[in-house]
Formats: structure tokens, C-alpha cells, sequence
């Protein structure tokens, strides 16, 4: 084993160097020139960063669109998921729960139209996402409470729907944050 | 619907387009022809001359052996050592702790055996000096190790007569410099353009539209999650992996990580028939990979398209499919997709968590990593899948009657044996960890200790059950995913699961590298007209069969409590 000490030791530095010295380095300089400058897209209002655009918030407010339920309550310093099997009975019961509050939030809303990731919370604990059904289905809330009429929360929405990848691949989705601060906008 | 379908076909031909060209630089690299990266020659030479490696200097399989586990050993001492004082080193921005003496054990273990399970969490338990100068680092020299002694059973196979399987010095440094590296960077800038940070800032504070103040974690993570992909590795920045928005920003970056991830066991498939000078053979191990493969995915898929039975009772309708524990920008199919992928190649990054699939997935998920050779790990795959391919070879023999032969060399009781302990090792390493924290967590649930027995599970009944078969099974099979609602940082399971990680990375290289060591020095026997036609579509079934068998009974019981009761419990 002694003969394979030294080099051993003298590789782990060479490597040490290239692997966590340069090479971070490299990609940090690089990424400067990406949207962010490598420290995370963020959002402003007026100049005033309120939140990171991939990174989902918590809104519980009836005049916000709501994000889907987290397991970390949208702690961005500690993701997680809940790690909930699908045949647990606590688990069944905060669902029913979630379903109970949402429609008490939202008289006249039929419970087979609330989409399942309005009960169920993301991997991360930090999905910015909605589909376009769980953005609509809130619609009749945030109109109400704002005063504004549902058709111009309607096509707000619509315009705030993000296609499939080129059209083509994966899900349709809205991002609740921006469409939050497009919200805010409307008079 | 559509567009997550085609999307994940659209992945999967996208991956083997780009594997095809990678396996032929791949045995270019090795045999040492020219390619487009050997500008990076200069840099190796001086690598060489600095460390005083000779690396034209042959080695024999003891000797390969031997400098390939010197420098694993010294790379865990070192690991071991940095996580224990991290709080007091430079480069810790969110004032983060040391980590305890079992964490830490476990830890450096998991990151040098390419395991990557992380009983931390990324954001709260490590520093971006551990991130980078000891995990990036381990992310990156241990993909180099397995795929420097996979080169060296490619060795052995090219040769009819051999005892040189190479020099393990100079293959493990042209890995990191003219494979890892240049794949790496690749990937990091796509991320890095796709939102994922790079910079060295700590955590961000900011008041958001509803006066709350939130934290949000960052740093320097784009380039540790393209080694943590590009290397099978998948240990995550991030608390939460791959399914974190700034890990895994949007469903472009899905495709990229989840190619990075595959990308090099498929090519090494191909490599091995370019490099040996026979095609046919890696393609008719392409072959039975790839339909073990779909056996896993096509179910798992659809399942979870189909969502929760049980939430579909109490008349919630799942357009999206199974949400739990899933991001809405990769929906089902593509977190399905993911599951399966990661666990038949030990990458064990995850995009959904494991822990709230469906009871099929969750077993599809298991059987990935149980059988641990469809596809597989940075070089590991087929070494695990050459183990198979023996005893295959000698339960051919057994049914013909003859001394089993391979490729030429005599397969004698000594490979054999070798053969069958590795597998056998696997199933007691799985089984006996689990039925120990199973009776511990039935027979002293109040002990005192750090966490009591039992409070380890998040879940009750058969699916509290997988949460501990699960751990292990990643565990032995140095995937690194997890039903991450098991309690796992107090000392029973990182002492456990750490033994676990060792011997299931050490003893699946050494026996293969002993065995092809081993042949490569007998006399070759030419082919004759019965000779075993290993490059056969019969004897990839013969494999195929092998592995069902050998998977099934070795583990269909303790999968039976866990998954299976739990899939029947709702159907």
C-alpha cells in the first residue's frame, strides 16, 4: 500500500485544485452573464425584489392566487417534501382538510373541479407552479375580493399560462408569483 | 397529457442519439487514439510528472486493486475529517454547524462510494467548502473510479492472454480531464442559463408581496449539479434534490439533468463493443438492459398518470395525475420517467419524492436498485451486469454439460464462487439490515435512544415498512435516494447504512476486477463449434433470465411485506 500513498496524496491535491477550485470558478464567471448573474432570477415590484421568480411563496391571502400546500410551509432554506405515502390515513385526512378549507374559501366552487395539486403538496415544498385549472378555479375568489370583474382575472390568467416546452413537451403551467404581481397591477 | 408523454420519448431517443457517439469517443479515449480533447494532454503530463505516476507503468489485477482502494481510503479519512470541523473553515456564509461524528461517518462514506444518501439537509448541513472541496470533489473522483476499473474488465476482455489491466493512475486521471470535466461544463452553463445560481452569495433575504420575510438558500450549485448527474452520483445542493426550483429550474433543465445522468452508462455499453471489437455483444446488452428497463418504467408511469386510488374516492379528480410529492412544471410522466432511471443507475437524485409514489412505482423503484444492472452506475453497471453474465455462463455449462467458457477463457469454481458471493452479499447486507431495524423498531420502540425506534417512520403499516427496506436497498446499491420520511440522521441508521454503502461499493469492483484478473491469465481456448456464443440474443435471455431468477428469490419476501401488501391494500 505505501507505494500508492504518495501518489495518491499528490493526485487528491491536483484534483482538489481542478475539480473544486477551478472549474466552480469557471462556471460562476460564466454564469455572470446569465439572467440573474448566477445568484437566481428575481422578481421586483416598483424596484423592489419580492421574490425569486423559481422559487414558489406562500400566499394565503383571498385577494392572492394561492400556491399548492407545502410540507416546509415555503421555507426556501430548507426544502422538502412532506414524504407522505399515498395510503396513509393522517395523510388522507389533512388532504380532505385542505379540500374542506379550500372550499369554504371558495363558496360555489364543485369539489370534482378543484385540481389535485391544490390538496397535495410539491417534492421541493417550493413549487412556484399551478396548472391553468388551478389558477381558474380561483378566479371567482380573487375577483370578489378585489372588487374586479372575473373576466379580466380570467384573461389575465390566460395570458400568464406558460406553454409546453416548444410547444411540445411536458405540462402547461402558470407561475403564481408572477401572475401575482400582474394581479396587483390591475385596477 | 400529450406533451409529458412525448416528452419523456423524446428524452429517452435523445439519450441514446447521444450516447452512440459518446461510447466511441469513450473507446477512442482509452485505447488511446487521437480525439478533439487531447489538447488537454499538456495538462495531464504535468498531472503525471508532479505526482510521480508513470502512466504507461502496467498493472495486475492485485496491483490495479490495490491503488484504486489506497486512494478511496484516503479520500474518506479526508472527507471524514472536513465534515467533522466545517464550521470552523473558510466558506460557510449561512453560519452552519460541524457535523456529528455518525453524520459525518455516514457522510464521507456515501459521497466516496458514490452513494450520495444524505442524512443532512443541503441548505442547513454543510458549508460551500464541504459542498465543493469535499463533495463536488468525491462527486467527481469516484464516477473516475468506477469507470477506471470498468476500463480495466475492458482490458481483460480485449486481450486473449493478459495479465496488464491497465494502469489505474493514468485511466482515472483522462476520465476527470477529457470526459468528466468537459460533460460537466457543458451541463452546468445550460443550467446556470436556466436559473440555477453559481455565484458564492449566501442566503438572500427579502419581504415579499404580502409582507412576509422569506430566506432563500443559494450558492455556488450549477456546477456540483452537473458532476452530481454527469457521474451517477445525485447527491443534491438542495435539501430537496432535483425537484428544488433553483436545482431544477423548468422542464428543459428536466431533460438535461435526467440525460447527464444517463448519458455515460448507456455510452459505456457501447464503448465496451467498440473498444473490445464486439458490437454485437454490447448491443445485445443494450438490449436486455433496455427492456428491463421499460418493464420498470411503462407500469410506473402509468400509474402514476392515474393518480392516487384513494384521493380519487374521496372525488378529487386528478388531471395531472399523482401530485403529491411532484412538481407541477415535470408533472407525473416525467417524474415517473425520472424514478425509474435514477434507481436503475445509481444516480438516486430524484424530481418527485420516492416516499409518496404510488405502491407499484415504489416497488419498480426497488427492484431498480436490487438488480442494480440495467444500465447502472458510472462504470459500475456492468460490473454488476458481469457478474450476472457469470453465473449465467455457468448455469449454460451446467445445462450442456460442459466446462463453461467466456469469451475465450475457461470459467472455472473460483470465478464462480466469486460470482455468487457478491450476489448473495447483496441480499444479506438488504435483508439483514432491514429485519435489524425492523426488530428494533418492534421490540424496543421506547429505547432511549437519540431518536426512539420508534419514531423513525413517517408512515404507518407496509409502507412504514419500505421506508426501512427501501434505505437499505439504496444503501447496498449506492443509490442514494431515499422514502425520505425515514428519521435517518441519529446513530443507528448512518452507522448502519454506512457498513451497508461500503461493503455494497468495494465488493461488487473487486470481485469482477478479481474475476477478469483471474481469466484474462488463463490459456485461451479458440472457438469452436461448441463453444457458448455469448453475443447471442439466447444468452442475453439466459442473462435476462439469470436476473429475474437470482432478483425474485433473494428478495420477493421482504418485497411482498413492503410494497406489495401495500399495492393490494388499495386495490
Amino acid at each position: 500500500m505505501k507505494k500508492y500513498l504518495l501518489p495518491s496524496l499528490k493526485l487528491t491535491l491536483v484534483l482538489i485544485i481542478l475539480c473544486s477550485i477551478l472549474y466552480p470558478l469557471f462556471i460562476a464567471a460564466v454564469a455572470k452573464l446569465a439572467p440573474g448573474g448566477g445568484k437566481g432570477e428575481t422578481l421586483s415590484v416598483n424596484g423592489k425584489v419580492v421574490g425569486y421568480a423559481n422559487v414558489g411563496q406562500k400566499f394565503t391571502d383571498d385577494k392572492y392566487f394561492w400556491s399548492r400546500p407545502s410540507g416546509v410551509d415555503y421555507n426556501a432554506a430548507g426544502s422538502a417534501g412532506s414524504n407522505k405515502g399515498p395510503t396513509n390515513p393522517d395523510y388522507l385526512k389533512q388532504v380532505q382538510d385542505r379540500l374542506d378549507t379550500f372550499l369554504v374559501h371558495n363558496p360555489g366552487v364543485k369539489k370534482e373541479n378543484i385540481p389535485s395539486e391544490l390538496v397535495t403538496a410539491s417534492g421541493s415544498g417550493l413549487d412556484p407552479d399551478l396548472s391553468p385549472e388551478g389558477a381558474y378555479v380561483q378566479v371567482a375568489r380573487v375577483a370578489k375580493t378585489r372588487n374586479i370583474s372575473a373576466e379580466k382575472i380570467n384573461a389575465l390568467v390566460e395570458q400568464q399560462i406558460q406553454k409546453p416546452l416548444l410547444s411540445l413537451f411536458g405540462p402547461k403551467k402558470v407561475n403564481v408569483l408572477k401572475l401575482n404581481i400582474e394581479l396587483d397591477k390591475i385596477k | 397529457m400529450n406533451t409529458e408523454i412525448t416528452g419523456i420519448i423524446v428524452t429517452f431517443i435523445l439519450t441514446i442519439l447521444l450516447a452512440y457517439p459518446l461510447g466511441k469517443y469513450i473507446a477512442k479515449l482509452y485505447s488511446g487514439q487521437k480525439t478533439w480533447l487531447d489538447f488537454m494532454k499538456p495538462v495531464e503530463r504535468s498531472i503525471y510528472k508532479f505526482t510521480g505516476i508513470n502512466p504507461g507503468q502496467a498493472m495486475n489485477w492485485k496491483e490495479f486493486l490495490k491503488a484504486m482502494l489506497t486512494i478511496n481510503m484516503l479520500w474518506l479519512v479526508y472527507a471524514f475529517f472536513m465534515f467533522l470541523y466545517q464550521a470552523h473553515l473558510p466558506l460557510n456564509p449561512d453560519g452552519n454547524p460541524n457535523m456529528t461524528a455518525d453524520l459525518s461517518f455516514n457522510t464521507a462514506i456515501s459521497f466516496v462510494v458514490n452513494c450520495n444518501l444524505q442524512d443532512y439537509s443541503g441548505e442547513s448541513g454543510v458549508t460551500y467548502l464541504t459542498q465543493l472541496f469535499v463533495i463536488t470533489f468525491l462527486q467527481f473522483v469516484s464516477a473516475a473510479t468506477g469507470i477506471a476499473c470498468l476500463i480495466a474488465l475492458f482490458n481483460g476482455l480485449k486481450e486473449k492472454t493478459t495479465n496488464n489491466l491497465g494502469n489505474f493512475w493514468q485511466i482515472f486521471t483522462v476520465t476527470i480531464t477529457r470526459l468528466l470535466i468537459p460533460l460537466c461544463i457543458v451541463v452546468a452553463i445550460l443550467l446556470a442559463f436556466n436559473g440555477s445560481p453559481a455565484s458564492f452569495d449566501g442566503k438572500d433575504t427579502i419581504t415579499n408581496l404580502q409582507g412576509d420575510t422569506i430566506q432563500v438558500s443559494r450558492g455556488p450549485a450549477a456546477g456540483m449539479i452537473a458532476i452530481k448527474h454527469i457521474g451517477t452520483n445525485g447527491g443534491g445542493w438542495f435539501g430537496a434534490n432535483s425537484t428544488h426550483p433553483l436545482e431544477n429550474p423548468n422542464y428543459f433543465t428536466n431533460i438535461v439533468e435526467i440525460i447527464a445522468q444517463t448519458l455515460i452508462p448507456i455510452a459505456m455499453i457501447f464503448a465496451l463493443g467498440f473498444y473490445i471489437k464486439r458490437k454485437k455483444f454490447a448491443y445485445v446488452i443494450f438490449g436486455v438492459m433496455t427492456l428491463g428497463v421499460l418493464l420498470l418504467l411503462i407500469p410506473t408511469v402509468i400509474t402514476e398518470i392515474h393518480g392516487n386510488p384513494l384521493l380519487t374516492k374521496m372525488g378529487i379528480t386528478q388531471l395531472t395525475g399523482a401530485m403529491e410529492g411532484k412538481e407541477l412544471r415535470f408533472g407525473p410522466a416525467a417524474s415517473g420517467y425520472w424514478s425509474i432511471l435514477t434507481t436503475v443507475i445509481s444516480t438516486g437524485s430524484v424530481n418527485s419524492m420516492h416516499d409518496s409514489s404510488m405502491p407499484l412505482s415504489g416497488l419498480m423503484q426497488m427492484l431498480g436498485m436490487l438488480v442494480n444492472g440495467f444500465y447502472g452506475g458510472c462504470g459500475v453497471g456492468i460490473l454488476n451486469y458481469f457478474i450476472y453474465i457469470i453465473i449465467a455462463v455457468f448455469i449454460s455449462g451446467l445445462m450442456v454439460g460442459r466446462t463453461p467458457e467466456f469469451m475465450g477463457h475457461k470459467v472455472e469454481a473460483r470465478e464462480v464462487k466469486i460470482a455468487a458471493l457478491v450476489t448473495l452479499l447483496s441480499a444479506f447486507i438488504i435483508k439483514g439490515g432491514t429485519a435489524l431495524a425492523a426488530y428494533y423498531f418492534v421490540n424496543h420502540g421506547d429505547a432511549n435512544w437519540a431518536v426512539k425506534p420508534s419514531a423513525w417512520l413517517n408512515n404507518p403499516n407496509y409502507h412504514g415498512f419500505s421506508e426501512m427496506l427501501y434505505q437499505y436497498t439504496s444503501s447496498n446499491a449506492n443509490n442514494g435516494s431515499g422514502f425520505e420520511g425515514l428519521a435517518d440522521n441519529n446513530p443507528f441508521w448512518n452507522i448502519t447504512t454506512g457498513f451497508a454503502m461500503i461493503l455494497g461499493r468495494f465488493i461488487p469492483i473487486i470481485g469482477p476486477i478479481a474475476i477478469i484478473g483471474l481469466m484474462a491469465n488463463k490459456k485461451y481456448v479458440p472457438e469452436s463449434a461448441g463453444t457458448l456464443k455469448v453475443d447471442s440474443i439466447t444468452f442475453g435471455m439466459m442473462t435476462f433470465a439469470v436476473i429475474i431468477i437470482v432478483t425474485a428469490l433473494s428478495y420477493f419476501p421482504p418485497l411482498v411485506l413492503g410494497p406489495i401488501a401495500e399495492y393490494f391494500s388499495i386495490h
